[in-house]
């Protein structure tokens, strides 16, 4: 197993690297310079050229590159162009806001899609089935932002039970809590729908199989079948996306912050384009990132518990 | 009684008498199929009510989607405005149907460059294999392993807003996912004896591609299209709610929910409709998408 995790984590370096590489080149490479656009299109040449000499534009592509990932070894995420003030100072204030978020949408959308799909493929074709399946798609089909919206509109407004707005006090749990349920709910609820698809798809796979037949014809109680027999192996598709599934949940996150006005590194983001703060965004890009590669890399060990032919 | 359809598309009757052939066509059999599938045709019927909406947006729609009316700003949905009015005293009704134009021309058109793009790609890629091979899918696994929706946000950020550039950045982020699938699909059709027999009788890569592998993918090719145009008008929706790509005046969906985010206690009509409206069209074009997996290839997992 020590095995696996090393080659698994040598193995992200490289894509880590690609992504850092296409984030650079996206805010330089592309028409539209991040000098005039912070500046505005009225903005004199000459101060343009002193921003550009500031964010260091005017250097030669590859020693910008290099400059660039020099820093970011370092632990620098250089300074915001609006404010002057350190990124990384905000973003570590933010950054708790954020991980809450997601690990708490994440586990809704495991610990709810698994059992609904599993039911749905049980009751395959009778009415639990047909009601599970449209509300799966209208589930794909709703934009995070508007669910969120939804849920806002009813349990914060008409029914008055949960806040409606803000990220809570981290150092209060109770206040915390209560902030966190309707965004966690937007964003679990959104990637419910993927997981329970896939579940009741692999499920329904997996209990047309021989083995599951036997099973059953040497007289276990149904229970034990679906749950000790076929889940086990359903689990394994399943797991195999939820990484994919977790970094779609992560940019659904950033319109699900700014709707809940949340704290968090999704809002710091939109606030960066907002205010044209290029080496801001960049620099949440970068966070963002790093965020991507630790998820896939748990799917990936996850994966490995779950299906031993994977590790060897 | 019993049936069997023969792979030629001739359909014989099983019986004891002698047996009647009747011949039936591959696309009126997959036409069939299709419309047996109920929910698949209501998402064929929605997404036609949608275009023929947005299309129609002008004569549709009794005012004009720009008009203020600060007089009756916020008015709630009723007789004399249907669906309610805006901040501005805007209609929300017209708005919401020339949006429709835009979502509509936004998703198909970013559909398309993502799939020129992609299916070149993935097609270069399998058939040639190699270093080309390498560098394409590695691509490919890097912009995959990362959330498009932040990608987009970023590429929309320095490049501005317009319309054309909301497509560009939705076709980019499209693009790999067509790559993949086409990719997948060339390699073991490459394989296949009718591309073996072509390549002997020394016919160019380009014309082997065209002729024999492109439209032995086109089912899939077509599936993948409806199920994507529904995730790009629902991530145009994100941009503009975000406050990217398209500009106020102009409505989109994502845009009038963003003015509308600041009355919800007041006027929640003014995101609520918005939202219905995507939900419907995407719902509808997801239904289409998985209608049309079902006719071509009932195995294909996404």
């Amino acid at each position: 197993m020590a095995r696996y995790i090393i080659q698994r984590l040598l193995s992200s370096i490289p894509v880590f690297l690609a992504v850092l590489t296409i984030i650079f080149l996206v805010v330089r490479v592309l028409p539209g310079d991040p000098a005039t656009a912070a500046l505005g299109d009225y903005a004199s040449k000459s101060a343009v050229e002193a921003l550009r000499t500031k964010m260091g534009l005017d250097k030669p592509l590859p020693i910008q590159y290099l400059d660039f990932m020099l820093a970011l070894a370092r632990g620098d995420l250089g300074k915001s162009m609006i404010r002057g003030t350190p990124i990384i100072n905000e973003v570590l204030q933010v950054l708790p806001y954020t991980l809450e978020l997601t690990f708490a949408g994440i586990l809704i959308g495991v610990l709810l899609g698994i059992p609904l799909g599993v039911y749905a493929a049980v009751k395959r074709n009778q009415l639990a089935d047909y009601v599970g399946r449209i509300i799966s798609l209208a589930g794909l089909s709703v934009p995070a932002f508007y669910l969120g919206i939804l849920l806002m509109l009813l349990f914060a407004i008409a029914l008055q039970w949960l806040p409606a707005v803000g990220g809570g006090e981290i150092g209060d749990p109770v206040d915390n809590l209560t902030h966190l349920v309707l965004p966690a709910l937007t964003l679990g609820l959104v990637m419910t729908a993927s997981v329970a698809r896939l579940a009741r798809s692999a499920m329904l796979n997996v209990l047309s199989q021989d083995y599951v037949r036997t099973a059953r014809g040497k007289g276990l109680a149904e229970t034990a079948v679906i749950l000790g027999h076929a889940l086990r192996s359903a689990l394994i598709p399943i797991v195999s996306l939820i990484g994919i599934w977790a970094i779609s949940l992560i940019g659904d996150s950033v319109t699900t912050e700014v709707i809940f006005a949340r704290p968090g590194l999704g809002k710091m983001m939109v606030g960066a384009i907002l205010q044209r703060d290029y080496t801001a965004l960049q620099s949440i890009m970068v966070i963002y990132t790093g965020f991507v590669v630790i998820i896939n890399l748990s799917a990936d060990l996850i994966y490995g518990v779950v299906d031993p032919r994977i590790r060897h | 009684m019993a049936w069997l359809i023969h792979a030629s598309g001739i359909k014989v009757e099983m019986s004891m008498q002698a047996p009647s052939v009747k011949f039936v066509s591959q696309r009126r059999r997959m036409w069939n199929t299709f419309l047996r599938n109920r929910v698949a045709v209501l998402g064929l019927w929605l997404v036609i009510a949608v275009v023929l909406l947005a299309i129609g947006a002008p004569w549709i729609a009794a005012k004009d989607p720009l008009i203020q009316d600060p007089k009756n700003r916020l008015s709630a949905p009723g007789i004399e405005y249907l669906l309610g009015q805006d901040t501005f005293g805007r209609d929300i009704f017209a708005r919401l149907l020339y949006a429709a134009h835009i979502s509509l021309v936004v998703g198909l058109c970013s559909v398309l460059l993502g799939g020129t793009l992609g299916v070149t790609l993935g097609l270069i890629a399998g058939y040639s294999g190699g270093k080309i091979e390498n560098l394409i899918m590695r691509l490919v696994d890097v912009l995959m392993a990362f959330p498009s929706l932040l990608l987009g946000i970023t590429v929309l950020a320095v490049l501005g807003s317009g319309i054309e550039k909301m497509i560009l950045a939705i076709g980019i982020m499209l693009s790999p996912a067509f790559a993949r699938v086409v990719h997948g699909n060339t390699l073991s059709l490459k394989e296949r004896e009718f591309v073996e027999a072509a390549r002997c009788i020394g016919a160019r890569q380009v014309r082997i591609l065209r002729i024999h592998i492109l439209p032995n993918i086109l089912g899939d090719i077509l599936v993948l299209g409806s199920l994507w145009t529904a995730s790009a008008i629902r991530i145009e929706a994100n941009l503009s709610f975000i406050g990217l790509g398209i500009s106020p005046p102009t409505p989109t969906w994502g845009n009038m929910i963003r003015e509308g985010s600041v009355h919800l206690l007041n006027a929640p009509w003014l995101s609520v409709f918005p939202g219905l409206a995507i939900l419907v069209t995407v719902l509808a074009f997801n239904l289409l998408g998985d209608g049309l997996r079902d006719v071509f290839d009932p195995r294909l997992q996404l």
